[in-house]
């Protein structure tokens, strides 16, 4: 079906070839950076034109790995290089591929130092990126997922706000951290069952006893990356330092890097230690919603409020996949999507207005609306869509969500649907303080509108926010079986020890 | 006639070639002087690749010298990694010394004659021969701290290391004799074939005593304390070679000794190795933060590296001791790289050597910047960095050993240490850069290259040098 193409290898690393390309360019500063422009938005955008292949190609009736690709790496561990996807890896790959060459419009303008770097730095990271969810060997995806933080921590770093280093190195600790357990569960889970394949493991029953302490490891690094309450404080300030594309990947991929290892990793080969530890994901995501969204409301920086809307959606998500319902999950994936290209452009709307005033403080804008009618229709339509407006794409993954977990847990339902009346106080505030009202202030009486390059950076990204608000199935169908097949698989084996009552602490 | 065939002189060409060749270039040193150091030191690195060229096309194994030194993969792995190691230190003192005034050739032979003292601590069968060599190594490396005689620190360096060497060599000595005393042997295959699981009180001793002088040889904790003040004193490419060459041998030796003589005592030395191996990555993690001299810095990141391998060491198994030598592997490779950079750090003609001259390295040399920033990632553990697959393999084995307190401590440890790491990057990177380095020259340009590739794209293709690293492994426990 694949036919003989190593398709996943050529999404992955043509980013870096890109790159290669990008670090012999020699000779006048000013010609470095443009080339270095053109050669990141051409390399991401045949990278996005072949990962569309596998959208068309990929089989929406099979449930399993498709287009998978091994070979022998170090046989001495039989560990390989083994690459494939299903349907729930496949969503992400692509939502990687897309976002990435609307990052590097993004930064045209507002990256002006230093674009040879930049430009390596987020073609590099595309790579790990796809990388992270084609890989189906647990080394090559801790390979993948960890090597994230290098180009992250440079991003953050080099290009971010007056606080970038304290948070680039927040950052890089925090995540450091988690994955570093997470390795020990890896070699733990290799000395047990002899092997680090993923679909073998997911197949493997590992002794219960030891199945919680694997799981705390795994979810040590996972729960930093969604980013979970209470290990979400690196969230804000990465975000607010960030770039704009910085900020546009981390809410877009990278937290959805956490929440994938859950449903990959925690449920299908911890599925006994998953249903123990369900009430605890249930109660930190419960306080994610609406504890975050509280702190939302009281903030006064632009990109801190989307930050912590994102750790609050990001809950909706964790509920969904341990909801362990057909509607929680595909609800989970679902939102996981639409906040992949809703927070995301958000915080390019942000930086539409960051670009022109160079704040982002609330309180300096108003009135845009009589300057830039275009800018406010956006905007207003991405807030609907993160406050979950039917019709846009943030409706179908939260009601989905809610669904799914009162199916299992009514108390958790009622808790987490306060955090869309939350969801919708914060943003609609924001969107009221920045956009309505007199327009005062004499500085932004000459901002200008959405310039042509802004144009097209929305464009596909409204188009997918109608599109998966107003035909979801699109969406659904790609991962609707396998989410069925998953519950199937390791349904049964959660709900013993739920049924357990030695072993539920409810 | 008869007993001069028994010694089996050929199982030791690499030795022997190198003994000669030191006492010859010694001759010749003396002859042409001082203003042909370069001659001396380019037939040095020559003798070094030699004893390399007969280590890997010599493939007997067994005893020479009627049972005091022994040939097999194990010895012929660290051998080649030790002489690449010393090889590329006298290669990247070149320049410096001649900058420095301190071109003499002596440094280069007495470079030469440390990686003969190692090959004789990686071969020793007997624990007279394991002394000889691990002092030959020692005296050597005493001079060198202090060629450079006319500066304190330097002589202060060299002072330091003697003293506190000598006095681990007692110790050493003094384990060495309650062994003997014990036991009746101190040959390692007599040893290796009377001891099992019960040891006596004083064999016990003797074994702390020695794992005491040893320790204090690849500077693990509590026998540290001389590491930083050597490694800031000691001019910087000697300090290149003082982390790399003798820590291979002496760490290789550490694992023959406990291994194979006292192979079966584990559960009495484990405890001992845990705990020096937890130390060390602590203490290496949590000194460095606050250090502002980039050698000091490196030197702490040394004990904590010497940590990690340790690690492999205490889990006692085949997978643990060809883990420890994965991991000193590439230690070796990034601590060469790491002080390449080092070298290349002086400006307008003056070596400068504290963090903060690095600051805005990365545009005013980007490449330099970028090289430093892989190593730092590397040693932080960071994919797909070499450094990381070194850390895979101490902890897989302390994991499949059993020792999973020891991994969890390691891996924390191994985040507090990152903390440093990236500051390093954070000040080439996010930092004002601040004047500019002298071009570096093109010896540490290939060294250079040569260390980022190797750290930056081992990982494609180093299934053969993991199973080279495993059957070297597999001679320790070969009975």
């Amino acid at each position: 079906m694949s036919g003989s193409m190593p398709i996943l290898s050529l999404t992955t690393f043509l980013p870096l070839l890109g790159a290669a390309l990008i670090l012999i360019l020699k000779g006048d500063a000013g010609a470095v950076a443009r080339n270095a422009r053109y050669i990141a938005l051409w390399t991401s955008l045949i990278t996005f034109a072949v990962s569309l292949v596998i959208w068309f190609q990929f089989d929406r009736s099979v449930v399993g790995f498709q287009f998978v690709e091994k070979m022998e790496w170090l046989p001495l561990l039989d560990i390989n290089y083994h690459m494939g996807i299903d349907g729930i890896s496949m969503t992400f790959v692509l939502l990687s591929t897309l976002l990435t060459p609307i990052c590097i419009l993004a930064s045209w303008e507002s990256i002006e130092k230093r674009v040879k770097e930049y430009m390596i730095a987020f073609l590099g990271l595309e790579t790990m990126m796809v990388g992270t969810f084609c890989a189906l060997d647990f080394v090559a995806f801790y390979i993948f997922f960890e090597a994230v933080l290098i180009p992250m921590y440079l991003i953050i770093g080099i290009w971010g706000g007056p606080r970038r280093v304290y948070s680039a190195v927040k950052f890089f600790l925090y995540t450091l951290t988690g994955s570093v357990l997470m390795l020990l569960a890896i070699l733990a889970m290799y000395t047990i069952a002899g092997t680090t394949d993923i679909p073998t493991l997911m197949g493997y029953s590992f002794d219960p006893a030891i199945q919680n302490w694997l799981w705390l490891a795994l979810f040590a690094s996972f729960a930093v990356k969604v980013p979970m309450w209470p290990v979400h404080t690196w969230l804000p300030d990465a975000h607010v330092e960030a770039p704009t594309a910085g900020s546009v990947i981390l809410a877009g991929v990278l937290l959805k890097m956490g929440a994938y290892g859950f449903l990959r990793f925690s449920i299908p080969m911890l599925p006994e230690a998953s249903a123990y530890f369900t009430p605890l994901v249930y109660a930190m995501s419960v306080v994610a919603v609406i504890y975050t969204s509280l702190i939302a409301l009281a903030q006064e920086d632009m990109k801190k409020l989307i930050a912590y809307s994102s750790v609050a959606h990001m809950g909706f998500v964790t509920a969904g996949i341990f909801s362990m319902t057909q509607q929680g999950l595909e609800g989970a994936l679902f939102q996981m999507l639409s906040h992949g290209v809703v927070s995301g452009a958000l915080f390019l709307c942000v930086g539409v207005i960051y670009d022109r005033l160079h704040t982002r403080e609330i309180a300096r804008y108003g009135g845009l609306v009589h300057r830039m009618p275009k800018y406010a229709v956006v905007f207003m339509i991405f807030t609907m869509a993160s406050v979950g407006l039917p019709g846009t794409s943030g409706f179908i993954g939260e009601f989905l969500v809610m669904v799914g977990v009162f199916k299992d847990n009514t108390w958790v339902a009622l808790l987490i649907a306060t955090g869309v009346i939350l969801g919708a106080a914060y943003m609609l505030w924001l969107y009221r303080r920045i956009i309505f009202g007199e327009l005062v202030k004499e500085d932004l009486k000459t901002m200008l509108d959405l310039s042509l390059r802004e144009k097209v950076i929305f464009a596909p990204l409204l188009l997918l926010v109608f599109w998966m608000g107003i035909y979801p199935i699109s969406f659904t169908s790609i991962f609707g079986p396998t989410v069925t097949d998953f519950i199937q698989d390791y349904g049964p084996r959660m709900e013993a020890v739920a049924g357990d009552p030695a072993a539920t602490t409810q | 006639m008869n007993s001069f065939i028994d010694l089996n002189l050929g199982l030791a060409r690499p030795e022997i070639f190198l003994a000669i060749a030191a006492l010859a270039l010694l001759v010749i040193g003396v002859s042409l002087g001082d203003r042909h150091t370069r001659i001396v030191a380019w037939a040095s690195v020559a003798s070094l690749v030699v004893a390399i060229v007969l280590a890997i096309t010599d493939s007997a194994d067994g005893l020479a010298f009627h049972g005091l030194f022994v040939a097999d993969d194990f010895a012929r792995f660290a051998k080649v990694l030790s002489f690449g190691a010393a090889a590329l230190a006298i290669i990247m003192s070149l320049d410096y010394a001649e900058r420095e005034g301190m071109a003499r050739f002596e440094l280069p032979l007495l470079m030469l004659l440390a990686s003969l003292g190692m090959a004789l601590m990686i071969s020793a069968n007997d624990l007279i021969s394991l002394y000889v060599g691990l002092e030959l190594q020692s005296l050597a490396l005493y001079v060198v701290a202090a060629i450079r005689r006319d500066t304190v620190k330097s002589t202060e360096a060299g002072l330091k290391y003697f003293v506190l060497g000598a006095l681990s060599s007692g110790m050493l000595l003094y384990g060495s004799s309650l062994i003997y005393g014990f036991t009746g042997s101190t040959s390692f295959s007599v040893l290796a074939a009377s001891l099992s699981g019960e040891a006596s009180l004083g064999l016990i001793v003797g074994i702390a005593f020695l794992c005491a002088g040893l320790a204090f040889k690849v500077s693990a904790v509590p026998f540290h304390m001389w590491t930083p003040d050597v490694y800031e004193g000691a001019p910087t490419p000697i300090t290149a070679f003082f982390a790399a060459a003798p820590k291979v041998a002496a760490i290789t030796l550490f694992a023959r000794v406990l291994v194979g003589p006292f192979g079966d005592l584990v559960a009495q030395w484990q405890q001992i190795i845990i705990f020096i191996s937890v130390a060390s990555m602590i203490l290496g993690a949590v000194a460095a933060i606050g250090q502002k001299n980039i050698k000091r810095l490196m030197a702490y990141s040394s004990i904590g590296n010497v940590g990690y391998a340790l690690v492999g060491l205490a889990s006692g198994t085949q997978e643990g001791v060809s883990g420890l030598l994965i991991y000193m592997s590439i230690y070796v490779v990034m601590t060469i790289g790491a002080f390449a950079v080092i070298l290349a750090m002086r400006r307008r003609g003056e070596a400068v050597e504290q963090i903060s001259d690095l600051a805005g390295l990365s545009r005013t040399q980007p490449g330099l910047a970028a090289a430093l920033a892989i190593f730092m990632f590397s040693m932080a553990g960071i994919p797909p960095f070499a450094g990381f697959f070194g850390k895979w393999f101490v902890f897989l084995a302390a994991i499949q050993a059993g020792l999973n307190v020891v991994a969890v401590i390691g891996v924390l440890a191994s985040v507090v240490s990152a903390f440093y790491y990236i500051r390093i990057i954070k000040v080439m990177f996010f930092d004002e850069p601040a004047e500019a380095f002298d071009r570096v020259t093109p010896t540490l340009r290939l060294v250079l290259i040569g260390t980022v590739f190797v750290i930056s794209f081992g990982f494609i293709a180093g299934a053969p040098f993991f199973d080279l690293s495993d059957s070297a492994a597999s001679v320790l426990f070969a009975e």
